[in-house]
């Protein structure tokens, strides 16, 4: 397999054909996760550095358990304990660990572009984990997968995303693929909440929820913080939870084969329910899933492995 | 000491035209358009193919001294002047301490007179520590030296405070120079609000944080019937509200910025914080509206905003990284931009940067008159250069313009007789 990029920084880099190889490398990988013994000597004697300076469970975890089913080796630093609360750049911290020559950096970073940044004078493999309001393709990459495994193509697909779009990488991401991909997308929130621009990235905009929904084949909620309260972007949990939280009432109008994803981690009683959070139309939990099998394969690919066993 | 051979611009007068310029004692003692047979070849500067223009007069600059002068001090600052061909500068109050007493004035205005390059005028803030609460010591620092009163760098916020420090300002002859920004609606932004910046994911700055803020200071000014100045105006918006406020005959002038008026949004791309101003760079459609702008007088300005902050500083996430940009050696060459790519008029160019300015501040520089100072940039039209850290006088190394290929180069600075700079 040749790949041409060293880094992942954002689904806006990557070209269709390129997410179609993806996505199609991906079952390999994730086979490999339902195995008894769930692990291969793709990448023994590879060391992939996770530097989160943002708070993740979910993201860290599936990185670490990703390369570690690869047999890479793997060292996780946190903000927490770091040189970072020492008031250390990003740029010295990263030049420092790039001295003991890991062969990939896994970043999270609160600030948008400094991990594209750190990709151009880096010679190992940046892989972007979510970088500020700006993109977070490996989400991206596994709601996509999802959508396909379940549906079996993109193409065609209407996605329905539902929250706080203006600061979501997540959104973002989903957004540029799924376009690219030949889907239909649908972002839903008050107009605060609506990116200044949107109107350009080639999807549909509606500040209604109601309406959108018996056309949605996949609905994906985004949390929502209570932050944007301070901010005046919306008036607080029950008003939200009223126009924009997925209830049983709008799932029921839902079309029968449409499923419910959301990124994590879910505001229970805001924008999502337990009654359609942990209901059968929810494929939350296999987006966790396959986060774990796309991390190898972008692992794999950027890494330039020896061939899966 | 004469200057043979030059097409001598002055804005002025309207005079353009080939000639020869006599300088005696720091002050023009004659100028000859056509020539003078009797100029005597010992102690002249050929300045054929040369222009030769009054200094220039940048009402915008920070040169950070005292308190940051590991950003820029007052000599450097001086030098990156010179180098510009600008020979008169309004240094902006928001030092440490904050020039908003008649003590930092004098020690600004002695130092300058130490130094001895080029002249750099105080302005004064407009509030105490820039804080908005309580009106500065205008009167005294006019006595050491101010000649216009500004809290550069942040708005007044209170309509009040603003009333009374037009009405204050007016008691003591003082311009008034505003910067206008709603902290409500900037907010943590960054960077023009647009479809770019949240493709980028940056929080962006509005228009609107810009033009409400002009709006209200406009109704102020309107209504006190006193002179107001506006400063780097970057929105399309707000130059539209000062237009119509200008035909009902409003008092107010404005100036921008040269990184407004030749770049875009688009410099930011690649999160380069040297790209990273207040106000930020905007859309195609505000830089052709501020060209219009200036074509139709609306703008009578250009200033630079001169905001030199370190390497280190800079060297920072686009989210951490400060405002600002260099301007002083750019200043003239983006004059000279503006006329070669937009076919501006080039005496109205020039007399954005040299009389406009010295009539707003009320002070004597910027035009080439017998008896006046001889402030002189001579410049070759022709010269093709590229700003690169090297070229740069300033401490700080922060353009906008790095990279960028301008036509048209200082050849001399004199400042007061003096060849301040020779390129």
């Amino acid at each position: 397999m040749n790949w041409p990029h060293k880094d992942l920084i954002g689904i806006a880099d990557l070209a269709a054909g390129e997410i179609e190889t993806i996505l199609d490398m991906t079952p390999s990988f994730k086979e490999i996760s339902q195995r008894d013994i769930k692990k291969v000597p793709t990448l023994r004697g590879k060391t992939v550095v996770l530097l989160f300076y943002e708070a993740s469970t979910r993201t860290r975890l599936s990185f670490e358990i990703a390369a570690k089913r690869l047999s890479a080796d793997t060292v996780a630093i946190s903000q927490s304990g770091s040189s970072f609360e020492k008031g250390e750049t990003m740029l010295d911290a990263a030049k420092n660990i790039m001295a003991m020559n890991p062969d990939c950096i896994v970043i999270r970073y609160p600030y948008a572009g400094t991990v594209a940044r750190l990709a151009r004078i880096m010679p190992c493999s940046v892989l972007n984990a979510g970088d500020g309001f700006h993109e977070h393709p490996t989400q991206a990459l596994l709601d996509m997968y999802s959508m396909r495994e379940h549906f079996g193509t993109l193409t065609g697909l209407h996605v329905v995303m539902v929250g706080d779009i203006r600061h979501s990488r997540v959104a973002r991401s989903n957004a540029y693929g799924l376009t690219k991909m030949g889907a239909r997308v649908t972002l839903v929130a008050p107009q605060t909440l609506l990116p200044p621009g949107v109107a350009s990235w080639g999807v549909e905009v509606s500040t209604a929820f109601d309406p959108v929904i018996p056309s949605a084949d996949v609905i994906m909620m985004l949390r929502v913080q209570k932050e944007r309260i301070a901010e005046h972007l919306f008036s607080g949990d029950r008003e939200y939870a009223s126009f924009y939280g997925l209830n049983q009432q709008r799932m029921q109008r839902m079309k029968k084969h449409a499923v419910i994803m959301h990124p994590g981690p879910m505001n229970r009683g805001v924008e999502i329910n337990h009654d359609t959070a942990d209901s059968p139309r929810a494929i939350i939990l296999n987006q966790v899933e396959n986060g774990v099998a796309i991390r190898m394969t972008l692992l794999y690919l950027c890494l330039g492995g020896s061939n899966v066993d | 000491m004469w200057i043979k051979g030059a097409r001598i611009l002055d804005p002025a007068s309207g005079l353009d035209s080939p000639g020869d310029l006599l300088i005696e004692k720091g002050h023009i003692a004659g100028i000859y358009p056509g020539g003078h047979n009797d100029a005597h070849q010992q102690n002249a500067i050929d300045a054929r193919g040369l222009w030769a223009m009054p200094g220039l007069v940048d009402m915008h600059v920070h040169l950070r001294d005292p308190g940051y002068e590991y950003k820029e001090d007052l000599y450097t600052g001086s030098l990156a002047a010179a180098a510009g061909g600008v020979t008169t500068v309004l240094a902006m109050a928001n030092t440490n301490p904050v020039n908003d007493n008649p003590s930092v004035t004098q020690y600004i205005v002695e130092r300058v007179k130490e130094i001895g390059l080029i002249r750099i005028l105080p302005a004064g803030a407009v509030t105490k520590g820039l804080r908005g609460k309580e009106l500065s010591e205008m009167g005294l620092m006019k006595i050491a030296g101010i000649v216009a009163v500004s809290d550069d760098g942040r708005p007044i916020e209170s309509a009040s405070m603003m009333r009374r420090a037009l009405e204050y300002a007016a008691t003591f002859g003082l311009p008034l120079i505003v910067h206008c920004q709603d902290l409500s609606l900037s907010g943590k932004g960054v960077m023009h609000e647009s479809a770019l910046s949240s493709s980028l994911g940056l929080l962006g700055i509005p228009r609107l944080a810009e033009d409400v803020m002009v709006a209200r200071d406009l109704t102020i000014c309107e209504d006190l019937k006193i002179p107001l100045h506006i400063t780097h105006v970057s929105s399309r918006n707000s130059l539209a509200i000062i237009r119509h406020a200008r035909e009902r005959g409003v008092r107010v002038t404005c100036d921008a910025t040269p990184h407004n008026l030749l770049l875009t949004e688009a410099r930011v791309a690649d999160y380069d914080t040297n790209a990273k101003m207040y106000p930020p760079l905007r859309e195609e459609s505000d830089r052709m509206a501020l060209i219009h702008g200036l074509s139709a007088g609306i703008i009578d300005c250009i200033a630079s905003d001169h905001a030199p902050h370190a390497y280190d500083e800079k060297d920072l996430d686009f989210d951490l990284a400060p405002f600002g940009t260099l301007g002083l050696q750019t200043l003239l060459p983006a004059l000279l931009k503006l006329h070669y790519d937009h076919k501006l008029d080039l005496l109205k160019l020039i007399a954005t940067a040299t009389v406009n300015p010295a009539r707003i501040l009320g002070v004597e520089a910027g035009h080439l008159s017998v008896g006046g100072p001889a402030d002189i940039a001579l410049v070759n039209p022709e010269a093709l250069w590229t700003l690169t850290e090297d070229v740069i006088r300033s401490k700080s190394k922060n353009s906008a313009f790095l990279g960028l290929q301008f036509k048209g180069r200082v050849a001399y600075t004199i400042c007061q007789g003096r060849i301040v700079y020779q390129g």
